[in-house]
Parts: C-alpha cells; structure tokens; sequence
C-alpha cells in the first residue's frame, strides 16, 4: 500500500473505533523507537494516537492504567480517550488521548519569551507533579516492572560489550553508597524536558509514560537533574532552576523531607544510565537495526556522560 | 608515516565535504534536514580532528594502559570490575580521566570548557 493509502485506511479504523464519522488532519508525529505517534482531529477536538510499532515486545505496558491512576492523583496527563492495549482494531496495541497543546522542544522552552512564565514555574509544578504521582499508593497499578536500577544497567553494559572503565568505577561507587530505599512509589522513569508539555504558565501535561516503573521516588528527581537534560542550560533542574526550588516544592506537596545526598546517587546513577543509553543507540546503527547517522553520532557523546561523572564525583569519591 | 597519496589529505578531503554542506546545502533545506546536516558536518568535524590528534592521542594511550599493565580498555574495565584494581583506584581514575579528556578533544571540544 502507498502512503496514502496507509494513512487513508487508518483514519477509517479510527473513526470505527472513536464511533465518529469523520477523522481529518491525521499526521504522523515524531515518535520513539517502540512507538509511532499520530496526531489527528474529529468532533471539533484534537486526538494523539500512539500506537506500538510492530515487532516490538512488550505491547503498550501498563501505561493507559497508569495514565488513568495519574489523573486521578491529580498529575497533570492527558486524558485518555480510548485504550487500545488489548485490542487488534489497529493491528497493534495502541491508545488515543486527547491532544495537549503546549511546547514540548527544550531549546524553545528554555528560550522563548513566550515561556518566561513557565520557566519561572518549572520547579514547583515538577516538584508538585512528582509530589502527587509518588503519593500513589503502589497496589493500584498491577504488573509495573519493579528492578534494581543497578542491576538491570550492569546487565545493559555487559550485553553491549563496549569498555567503559569510567562506568566500571562509577558502578564501584553506586554499589558501595547505594541508599536505604525508604519508600517505593511509581516513579516516571522518563520526566524531563522532551516529556513535558509546557504551556505559557507551566507544565500542562507529563507524557511519555512507557518506563513507568516500581522503585525509589527520588529516582525522578535525580534524573530531571541529570546534564544531558539541562540541554546546555546553566541550573541543575532541566536548565531552568535550582535543587532547592525543586525539593521545597515537592516536600511542601509530598510532606516528605528530600535528601540531597539520595537525589544526588540517583543523578549519578542517571547520568551513567544515559551514557549506556547512548552506546545502546550507537549500535542500533552499527547492527543494522537503524541506520541513521545521526545514532552513530550519539555514540561519540557517551564521553560526554563519562566527563559529567567525573565532575559530579569530585572529590567523593 | 610516510604514504603514497596526493593532495587534498583526508582531512582537507573532509573539510572541503563539511564546508559545501555549511555554504550550499544547509541554506537550501527544510528544518528537519538543517538538524540533520548539522550533525552530518559535526561528524566531519570530529573526524577531522581525530585524524589531526589521533595518532599523538593514541601513544598517550598506550604509555597509561602500560602503567596500568593492560593491553586495551576491555582488559582495564574488566580488571576494574573484578576488584583487582582496587589497590591502586587513585591512579586509575586519573589515568581514565585522561582519556576521557582526550575522547572530548576529539568529540566535542566545547564540553571541556564548560
């Protein structure tokens, strides 16, 4: 089938499947590697489809429970219109929500003037967002993965058999100072610029919850904390604030004192989590799976992750 | 090392790639397409630069893991790993430091200065 074609046969499924007569503007959006993303409007409101590519495993996951779970605690999500998760009317697992609109692109949040608000506003609607969603009780979402964190990216390095003696040392470390895991929450797995949609006052809606997963909240924290994702930017959270805007704003609404030490392991462990990453991306290109050299550049930025480790220990280790 | 090729040298050859992309090409095309060229003229960059430091780099990197008594980065990450170089942590860190630094010297300059 031609493009088109494609396209033309899934907007009649859609409408099958929504009971509209009319879908229009069908697109497809930017998506990740195990999904695609449409973005579509019908009955004067605009819908996001996002739906499993084929041969990934694993399906959907618990994320349409999750977003229904987040919403209920009072986390920004967009509202979820229809869970296609065990349903074959697409072909693939899928789920529709309704469109947010905002920004999601760091560079033009941390940039635009349109965003001075936001900007001013990102710690405390993260700090409260993340307060809200690791309020939730862990009973109320069944089959999340629930890992060490540690061992689950000791596993990824070793599969890729690339040598990284900086992530050899930093693993030392992590093991020899992992915290007492006080509580077990769900946690994102993925929040960071990229996964917000930001309107002119602030985060509108947290995205992208395919790594939700069972472990210790504060792995949330450090990880919007991490380099990577200050996108060049100079302050430690997502390039737009402080630690202390964003731990006061998540004790004020989660009553729970933050450790900066515990934020600081997972920040660590964060930043070496995506330094594997990026190999992981690299050798996507160099198996074949995706050629694309703009994944064989990422290969070269995993000394970037190996730099920050280094400054982030210094004098700690 | 001596080598039988002409003028342009590779990285002039390279060079010459990077420098039509930034001049004819990338004025040319879409947004989507300006991201990727950038990439694309970063990557002849970088390999620009490798060719120019890389062999010097890679003697410094010989001379470190002879201190250390491995033969290749698999073999110190390993050693690394399994605890036998516990001992001696100090001197690795700042010998893999070196290296890291190096890597970012031909990568991506820039991040150093941050």
């Amino acid at each position: 089938m031609k493009t088109n074609a494609l396209v033309d046969a899934l907007a009649r499924d859609l409408s099958r499947v929504l009971g509209v007569s009319e879908i229009s503007n069908l697109r497809r959006l930017t998506g990740g590697a195990s999904r695609e993303t449409w973005r579509f409007d019908a009955d004067d409101s605009s819908f996001v489809l996002q739906r499993v590519r084929p041969g990934t495993v694993g399906g959907l996951k618990q994320e349409p429970s999750v977003l229904v779970m987040a919403a209920r605690h009072g986390v920004p999500v967009p509202e979820l219109v229809f869970d296609g998760s065990a349903s074959d009317e697409l072909t693939e697992p899928f789920m529709i929500v309704r469109a947010v609109e905002g920004e999601t692109i760091a560079r033009k949040i941390q940039r635009d003037d349109a965003f001075g608000l936001a900007r001013q506003n990102f710690c405390r609607d993260a700090g409260a967002a993340l307060a809200k969603l690791h309020s939730i009780d862990v009973q109320e979402v069944i089959g999340l993965e629930n890992e060490d964190q540690v061992v689950r990216y000791r596993e990824v390095l070793d599969f890729l058999q690339q040598p990284h003696p900086t992530f050899e040392l930093v693993f030392k470390w992590l093991v020899a100072n992992q915290p007492e895991s006080c509580r077990r929450s769900i946690v994102h797995g993925d929040f960071r610029l990229g996964n917000l949609m930001i309107g002119p006052k602030g985060i509108e809606a947290v995205l992208d919850w395919e790594l939700a997963h069972l472990g210790d909240p504060m792995e949330d924290l450090g990880w919007l904390c991490v380099k990577a994702w200050r996108f060049g930017g100079t302050q430690p959270v997502a390039g737009l604030g402080s630690y202390e805007d964003l731990f006061s704003a998540y004790e004020q609404h989660s009553g729970i004192k933050v450790d900066a030490d515990i934020v600081r392991w997972w920040q660590v462990l964060g930043t070496l989590k995506w330094g594997i990453i990026c190999i992981s991306q690299a050798s996507s290109h160099l198996s074949g799976v995706m050629r694309s050299h703009e994944l064989a550049a990422i290969g070269r930025r995993v000394c970037e992750n190996e730099y920050d480790l280094f400054q982030l220990l210094e004098g700690e280790w | 090392m001596a080598h039988p090729h002409d003028v342009p040298t590779s990285a002039q050859l390279l060079e010459s790639v990077r420098q039509w992309l930034e001049r004819d090409v990338m004025p040319a095309v879409d947004a989507r397409l300006q991201f990727h060229g950038r990439v694309a003229m970063n990557l002849l960059a970088m390999v620009e630069r490798e060719i120019e430091i890389g062999p010097a780099q890679a003697n410094e990197h010989d001379k470190r893991l002879k201190i250390l008594g491995c033969a290749d980065d698999y073999e110190l990450a390993q050693r690394i790993k399994s605890g036998e170089m516990d001992d001696r942590l100090e001197e690795v860190k700042a010998l893999v430091y070196a290296s890291v630094v190096d890597k970012l010297l031909v990568a991506n300059p820039k991040y150093l200065e941050k």
